[in-house]
């Protein structure tokens, strides 16, 4: 790689600071202008702010590339790239360290908030001009807080003169594609929702919000639940392969944070769909938009103002912590204030009957909007005992467990209801008939794993018989919408085909949970565990299998050194495979990371971690601790997220909401069998 | 009444916001673990030196009727943040003339030796700890952890983690010079 120069290296990134300061110029006139255009009716004004979103976006992002270009070439005059990379680093770590401080991810979350502005700005040519004018105005308001926070408190691009030979590495746990990869998904989710809240905000300014408003606010919403829900996934298979702690969810408020705003934004998904086919729910859908996104912006701020105990969270400053809660202060109470004021004024939409489509959407939202009430609760909880009693406390998963799970089983066991049930008024007997069938084949299935599994939890029976409801209630729906055996074949694919993509969405994303249901529940109630010392040449038992260990040797890595034991696995005496666990030691960072070696298959996961014993005496005489773990049905933790995503993805894709295209005339296709119209 | 609904949102964020205003005081620290012995006489130990290193042990009686307060260092050479505490340590032994004496906790004495050899010896008195039961008595979580005792043996503050990087530091020079204060004034 050639070497930059002196001089270029001395000027890229203060064009990095500079296309910071002038974007930050560009917000504030975007904040004001097109403001006062749709209030006034000048329509130069307002679309003025189609230009301006683009404008930010560009500037931020030669910012973003200017910053990623010092960690690349270890630019050690930039105080950034000093603490968080090194140049013996794996190129794609360079290039992940650009996000891995707090500086720089927070430049990668103000050009994300800016690419969701220039989105709508550059393809939300359906949305009229006074509702776009006012949308992206909001969104100014909010680069305008968070590119000042930048530039005033966190400087990406601060100098260091003469510049240290070398870095100081990031953090070695967070060297790991899941993890590079992890905090752009979960950024692109978070500050999705910022978009959802510019049009609830420009809405609630208004005054008006009606079906249309719902059908422009979703593929937004859609898009950033997808990456949330991606983001969540991949964090989540990161604490199971990078942590080896063999668990994939531990309530840690971080994680806390990033799941408050993907619960509350599954609500709004369901919610905007009774605003925009029913007209109603529109006050209520808007304060889930205004609560989903003011979420964000708590986990943002718990994250980085150290004001919760956390394994992750960012390095404390109370100064920065102060600027962001007035950040808080401002956007979460200024648009609760305008909610307060114009919502009652809303008017109430259709009447419906309490057992009905929308009434099933009702309990749905209720439950997830409690669940999340709940997880915030738990979460903050330590904070509120240690103001007013000044005790100490921790909350832990046996609090989520117990509150959050029960109110998760009846929500799903409506999942599988709700689909059926059609709007304003439903036909109990007609539903019932239908899901006869279902309920036979549920709890056949329940019988057969409880015969397969001969002992368990009763929890555990009844979730897993109430995820098998939701498979087989949505198969069957799905079945039924297509008249899946009731029709010739062909007819059935030509009517699959002439579905809405978002039916097919919807049946994709609800298998989706209860597939993932049946790797949370399984690798839960069934997890075998051992934590044994060992010695070369030992043998251990575990879930069917005979684990021998071979003793460790040392390796060296690119930028670690690492122990690294060998262990022959084998069942009743066949050769299954060999596992290599390693513990790393990062010479430049001083710290070492746990390498578990997993064998994953369908039925379960075979998870070996090595650790030195505490007692130096037992490691003289070369043991080690061993945890082998094995949790059956993770895989299915990881599929049933992509099918959420696909789900996701496949609603997006669907004609209505396609940006740009024009609206489906009803009789271009033929009448789709719906149960619900 | 709808009015009142819709009203309910804001002071439910106002609330919470003046919590979280709260929490960010700059004094208080999330990660830290209070301890039942603040205030408290010191543990009974009684601590054999480690061999080789011609340093004397470390008994409760030598924490007992010293003029000014003392330090108590816990301290592992398989530790690796003690290394770098090591030199802070060292620097406050020659510069701020404190007193410090080391608990060597849970370490092969052969090691122990070793590593004060290569790194120098701050500690006055050490004791070797290897079956950690003095630890136990005095109920660390980790390796390192530091107190400040006051001169009658009275534990004053309790530090856990190394004592590196300027806030840390600052922390713990705060709380010697309150120390010094207070033993000045009751003796």
């Amino acid at each position: 790689m050639r070497r930059p120069d002196e001089k270029e290296k001395h000027m890229i990134p203060e064009i990095g600071q500079f296309a910071l300061a002038l974007a930050l110029g560009i917000a504030l006139v975007q904040s004001v202008l097109p403001m006062l255009g749709a209030a006034r009716g000048n329509l130069l004004w307002m679309r003025s702010a189609r230009s301006s979103s683009i404008a930010q976006l560009v500037l931020i992002a030669i910012s973003f590339a200017a910053l990623m270009r010092s960690f690349v070439v270890s630019d050690f005059t930039v105080v950034n790239v000093v603490e968080n990379s090194n140049s013996l680093k794996p190129m794609l770590f360079k290039i992940a360290g650009t996000w891995g401080s707090h500086e720089g991810s927070l430049l990668l979350w103000v050009l994300i908030l800016a690419a969701f502005g220039a989105g709508v700005a550059m393809f939300g040519s359906n949305i009229p001009d006074a509702l776009k004018a006012r949308t992206l105005s909001v969104q100014a308001w909010i680069s305008t807080g968070f590119l000042s926070f930048l530039l005033l408190t966190s400087n990406p691009f601060e100098r260091v003169f003469p510049p240290p030979p070398d870095g100081t590495d990031l953090n070695p746990l967070l060297q790991d594609v899941g993890l590079a990869m992890h905090p752009p998904l979960l950024y692109f989710g978070y500050v999705g929702f910022s978009i959802v809240f510019s049009f609830a905000v420009a809405a609630l300014i208004e005054g008006r919000v009606d079906a249309a408003w719902a059908r422009w606010v979703r593929p937004w919403t859609l898009a950033a639940w997808m990456s949330l829900t991606a983001g969540i996934a991949l964090g989540s298979w990161w604490a199971y392969y990078e942590l080896g702690w063999g668990g994939w969810w531990f309530w840690d408020p971080v994680e806390n944070v990033s799941f408050m705003p993907w619960l509350l934004g599954t609500a709004l998904l369901h919610s905007a769909i009774v605003t925009e086919k029913r007209d109603a729910f529109k006050s209520w859908t808007i304060l889930l938009a205004i609560l989903t996104f003011s979420l964000s912006l708590l986990g943002t701020f718990i994250v980085r103002s150290g004001l919760l105990t956390s394994v992750h969270a960012f390095a404390v400053d109370p100064a920065r912590g102060l600027y962001i809660l007035g950040l808080l202060g401002i956007s979460i109470g200024g648009s609760l204030a305008l909610y307060a004021w114009r919502a009652p004024s809303m008017e109430g939409g259709g009447i419906f009957a309490p057992i009905s489509r929308e009434a099933g959407l009702l309990i749905n939202n209720l439950l997830l909007a409690t669940a999340t009430g709940t997880v915030l609760f738990g979460t903050i909880y330590p904070l509120f005992m240690e103001a007013v009693t000044g005790e100490k406390i921790s909350v832990g998963p046996p609090y989520f467990n117990s509150t959050f799970i029960p109110m998760m089983l009846p929500l799903v066991v409506v999942m599988g209801l709700g689909p059926f049930l059609s709007w304003k008024r439903a036909d109990l007997k007609g539903v019932y008939q239908r899901l006869r069938f279902v309920a036979v084949l549920t709890g056949l299935a329940g019988l057969a794993v409880w015969y397969i599994t001969q002992g368990g939890p009763v929890l555990a029976y009844l979730s897993v018989a109430i995820a098998f409801w939701l498979l087989f209630a949505t198969l069957r729906e799905w079945a039924f919408r297509i008249r899946l055996f009731d029709v010739p074949f062909s007819e059935s694919v030509r009517r699959a085909r002439n579905l809405p993509r978002a039916a097919h969405g919807m049946t994709m994303a609800h298998a989706g949970l209860a597939v993932a249901m049946f790797g949370f529940i399984g690798s839960s109630a069934w997890k075998s565990e051992e934590i044994v010392f060992v010695q070369p040449g030992d043998v251990i038992q575990i879930a069917g299998f005979d684990v021998r260990f071979d003793g460790v040797e040392r390796v060296p890595g690119p930028n670690y050194l690492a122990d690294r034991g060998t262990l022959v696995v084998t069942r009743d005496g066949e050769s299954v495979t060999v596992l290599y666990p390693e513990r790393r030691s990062y010479l430049v960072a001083q710290s070492t990371t746990t390498e578990s070696a997993i064998r994953s298959t369908l039925a379960g996961d075979l998870y070996a971690s090595l650790a030195r014993p505490a007692s130096e005496a037992v490691a003289d005489q070369g043991a080690w601790t061993l945890r082998i773990l094995y949790e059956p049905l993770v895989f299915f933790i990881w599929l049933g997220s992509v099918m959420l995503v696909l789900g996701g993805g496949l609603s997006l894709s669907d004609r209505r909401l396609r940006v740009g295209a024009p609206r489906r005339r009803p009789q271009s296709g033929p009448a789709v069998a719906n149960p619900a119209e | 009444m709808k009015r009142a609904i819709a009203a309910l949102p804001v002071l439910v964020a106002l609330i919470f916001g003046a919590f979280f205003l709260w929490g960010l005081n700059p004094n208080r620290d999330p990660n830290a673990i209070p301890s039942v012995l603040i205030s408290q006489p010191a543990p009974e130990f009684d601590l054999p030196a480690v061999e080789g290193t011609g340093v004397p042990g470390l008994t409760r009686a030598d924490l007992s009727g010293n003029p000014e307060p003392v330090v108590v260092n816990v301290f592992a050479s398989w530790c690796v943040p003690c290394r770098a505490e090591h030199a802070v340590l060292t620097r406050m032994v020659e510069r701020d003339g404190i007193r410090l004496f080391g608990i060597n906790y849970k370490d092969k004495p052969k090691d122990a030796s070793a590593w004060l050899e290569d790194l120098g010896n701050p500690y006055e008195r050490i004791g070797s700890d290897l079956n950690g039961r003095a630890g136990i008595e005095w109920g660390i979580s980790g390796v390192p952890e530091t107190f400040i005792v006051a001169g009658d043996g009275t534990v004053l503050y309790r530090y856990v983690g190394p004592v590196v990087g300027a806030e840390a530091e600052k922390q713990f020079a705060t709380a010697l010079a309150q120390a010094r204060t207070k033993n000045g004034g009751e003796s």
